[in-house]
């Protein structure tokens, strides 16, 4: 399933930074294997933001993880797939080559703000140890840019915050010492899994525009990972929608959210609540996020799904294009379904897509 | 904890909700703490153990300093009035044995071999214990496997047979070899410990935050994981000391440990056996109540310890 045409083993075009390949990534567990990622690929240009969404479990974590080789092997195996990254593949990285790469070319933020630094260590130390282990810089020196970079972040009294301790600072304090430390060796590409989910929502607004702002001060490229779309809409350029392991549906954050393809992501924007929804029941996608260990066969997203007709079941659906290359769905209803089968709707509400959209934009007063 | 109150800053604060009030002045007032000066603060708060390490420092100045400033020489026998020792006086404040050896020099010199003892197989009981544990939690696999049934085996062994045994081949009651028998037979309880520690913090938000900007396995492990298992470590480390002072005195008291020539807490013990039926109690109660106060104010710092170092306890 290609995204651009491109030729296994082939480096992207230049003004691609990172190019994820078909990428597969299982956890063998006792009970058996967990196809986490499945043949998920997508791109980010430089200086590009792109959002992944999908809710919890559908392999956007996994993703990230795997990008920056940060999965345990085992259980995690990556099965298959070519991450391109700055020119090279970085599955072909050895762990001590992706020591240069992690931190220095690609940072990580994490969702958990008040568990991801080391409570023994004062927060300038952290930035310190990371600048250190990247740049050839005295100590001193990067202490220096370890303050710059609190500064950077918007953190008051940037030299004397430098010598505390994580327990000392608020959860929306520690989100921004984790960013500062993210990018003090300024990367290409920036990684935030979840990285408002943990806080308060007054605080995930500063954040965000937290974000916002230093990725176009410092140009990096961002790889945003949530689930909520409202976070999504502000910060982003792109999306890339997973279900289930999946890539359903891609497109600009404007295609995307104002008009879905796929009808999971007609779910997910369905179910946030608005004000002209008071007083009536929030719309929820019916049924829960698949068994791993059993994904249904055909399109994922069939026994959830309101539309499905009778290939869904039996054939997955490609990621497709509709009309350019960067909008693509995986759906059915969007794609000319195999062996000449109708769209002849089989379970749930069955009613093609327009059609049902209609009939909900009726009942809303 | 008291805050100091800055006018202008009361002032700022004046018009806000009681909640934001109390952060922000917290805010204000806390001076950046390291984990060690949080724990000792965690720890003066616990009266016991202040008293316990009070008492055990004073313990460790007497085995240092006490069998240099005390008038009599513990291997003198200058003969007692009475059969069975003399009862405490002025002269001898704990009394003598059937000797006619100042109890009160016994204890203070048994003291030096008792903490060197209970001291120095602590730390290499503590050594052992975090490498092997270090090592088998964070690399895992087959090198966890063959180090942690080691360590089963250690747990599975009736040690007191072996200290026994060990003590009358290889030690002949020489303090040293003592202290290394103790201390290579303790070490097991850190190693599972640590191994534990090093297991659950492997997973630590922090640790993959660490490997995300690229710090390097070692430093992973000394520098982020090992400052944050160490605190259990410590307090084990407490009650292995405590425990290897009263089983130096009991392996002397069965003649297996030190020398009989040499004074320990447990030989004078030993010794005072004869005496106890002619109702010459201060021959074995000044030994036993060192070893006693001892171990209790080493229980006691243990104890504070673990409050102090467990970071979930909060001032």
């Amino acid at each position: 399933m290609p995204h651009l045409p491109q030729t296994p083993g082939e480096p992207p075009p230049p003004d691609v930074l990172l190019d994820v390949r078909d990428l597969r990534t299982y956890f063998h567990v006792m009970d058996g294997t967990v196809p986490a990622v499945d043949g998920v690929s997508f791109q980010v240009r430089r200086g590009e933001t792109l959002g992944v969404v999908g809710e919890s479990g559908c392999g956007k974590s996994v993703t990230a993880l795997t990008i920056m080789r940060l999965i345990e092997t085992p259980p995690g195996e990556i099965v298959s797939g070519e991450i391109w990254f700055d020119g090279r593949d970085v599955l072909q990285l050895s762990q001590d080559e992706m020591l240069q790469v992690r931190g220095a070319e690609m940072a990580m933020i994490f969702q958990e703000p008040m568990t991801s630094l080391n409570p023994v260590l004062t927060v300038g130390d952290q930035i310190v140890e990371a600048v250190v282990a990247h740049k050839k810089l005295s100590r001193k020196a990067a202490w220096d840019r370890a303050i710059e970079m609190l500064r950077l972040v918007g953190i008051p009294e940037a030299p004397r915050r430098a010598r505390q301790y994580p327990h000392e600072m608020s959860g929306g304090m520690r989100q921004r010492v984790m960013i500062a430390l993210a990018l003090s060796c300024d990367p290409k590409l920036l990684i935030a899994d979840e990285p408002t989910t943990a806080l308060d929502v007054t605080i995930q607004a500063q954040i965000l525009e937290l974000i916002r702002r230093v990725q176009a001060e410092t140009g990096t490229a961002l790889l945003l990972i949530t689930h909520d779309l409202g976070v999504v809409a502000e910060t982003v350029q792109r999306v890339v929608v997973m279900y289930a392991g999946k890539v359903v549906e891609t497109g600009s954050v404007q295609e995307v959210l104002q008009d879905p393809k796929h009808p999971y992501t007609e779910g997910l924007l369905a179910s946030i609540p608005s004000k002209g929804m008071r007083g009536t029941r929030l719309n929820v996608i019916k049924g829960s996020v698949p068994n791993p260990f059993r994904m249904p066969v055909g399109c994922r997203f069939h026994p959830r799904c309101p539309y499905a007709f009778d290939p869904c079941p039996d054939h997955e659906p490609p990621l497709d294009e509709l009309g350019r290359p960067e909008r693509r769905v995986a759906c059915w209803l969007h794609t000319t379904p195999p062996f000449g089968l109708e769209h002849r709707p089989r379970y749930g509400t069955a009613t093609p897509l327009p059609v049902a959209r209609a009939a909900a934009a009726e009942q809303v007063p | 904890m008291a805050i100091p109150t800055d006018p202008a800053l009361a002032g700022g604060l004046a018009g806000r909700a009681p909640a934001d009030v109390a952060t922000a002045d917290v805010e204000v007032a806390l001076e950046s703490l390291g984990q060690w000066q949080l724990a000792w603060r965690r720890f003066k708060r616990h009266r016991m153990a202040l008293v316990g390490l009070g008492f055990f420092s004073f313990m460790v100045l007497v085995a240092i300093f006490g069998p240099i400033v005390l008038p009599y020489n513990p291997l003198n026998i200058p003969g007692a009035q009475q059969p069975g020792g003399d009862p405490p006086s002025l002269q001898h404040l704990f009394g003598t044995d059937d000797t006619g050896r100042d109890v009160f020099t016994m204890v203070v010199n048994g003291a030096r071999i008792s903490v060197a003892v209970g001291g120095f197989s602590m730390l290499i009981a503590g050594m052992v214990g975090v490498l092997v544990g270090a090592i088998s939690g964070y690399f895992g696999g087959w090198i966890d496997n063959v180090l942690m049934r080691i360590v089963d085996t250690f747990f599975a062994i009736p040690l007191l047979f072996v200290i026994l045994v060990a003590a009358r081949f290889f030690g002949e009651g020489q303090v040293s070899s003592l202290i290394l028998i103790f201390g290579l037979l303790s070490w097991p309880l850190i190693a599972r410990l640590v191994r534990a520690s090093f297991l659950s913090l492997r997973e630590a938000d922090f640790v993959e935050a660490a490997r995300a900007v690229g710090v390097k396995d070692a430093r992973i492990t000394f520098r982020h994981i090992l400052p944050n298992a160490i605190g259990p470590v410590i307090v084990a480390m407490t009650l292995i000391m405590a425990s290897n002072i009263v089983l130096e005195a009991f392996v002397s008291y069965l003649n297996f440990g030190i020398s009989p020539d040499q004074t320990s807490w447990g030989n004078a013990l030993a010794n005072a056996q004869s005496a106890l039926g002619l109702g010459n109690w201060w021959w074995a109660f000044f030994p036993g109540m060192a070893i006693a106060v001892t171990v209790m104010s080493i229980n006691f710092v243990g104890d504070g310890l673990r409050d102090a170092l467990d970071p979930r306890t909060r001032l």
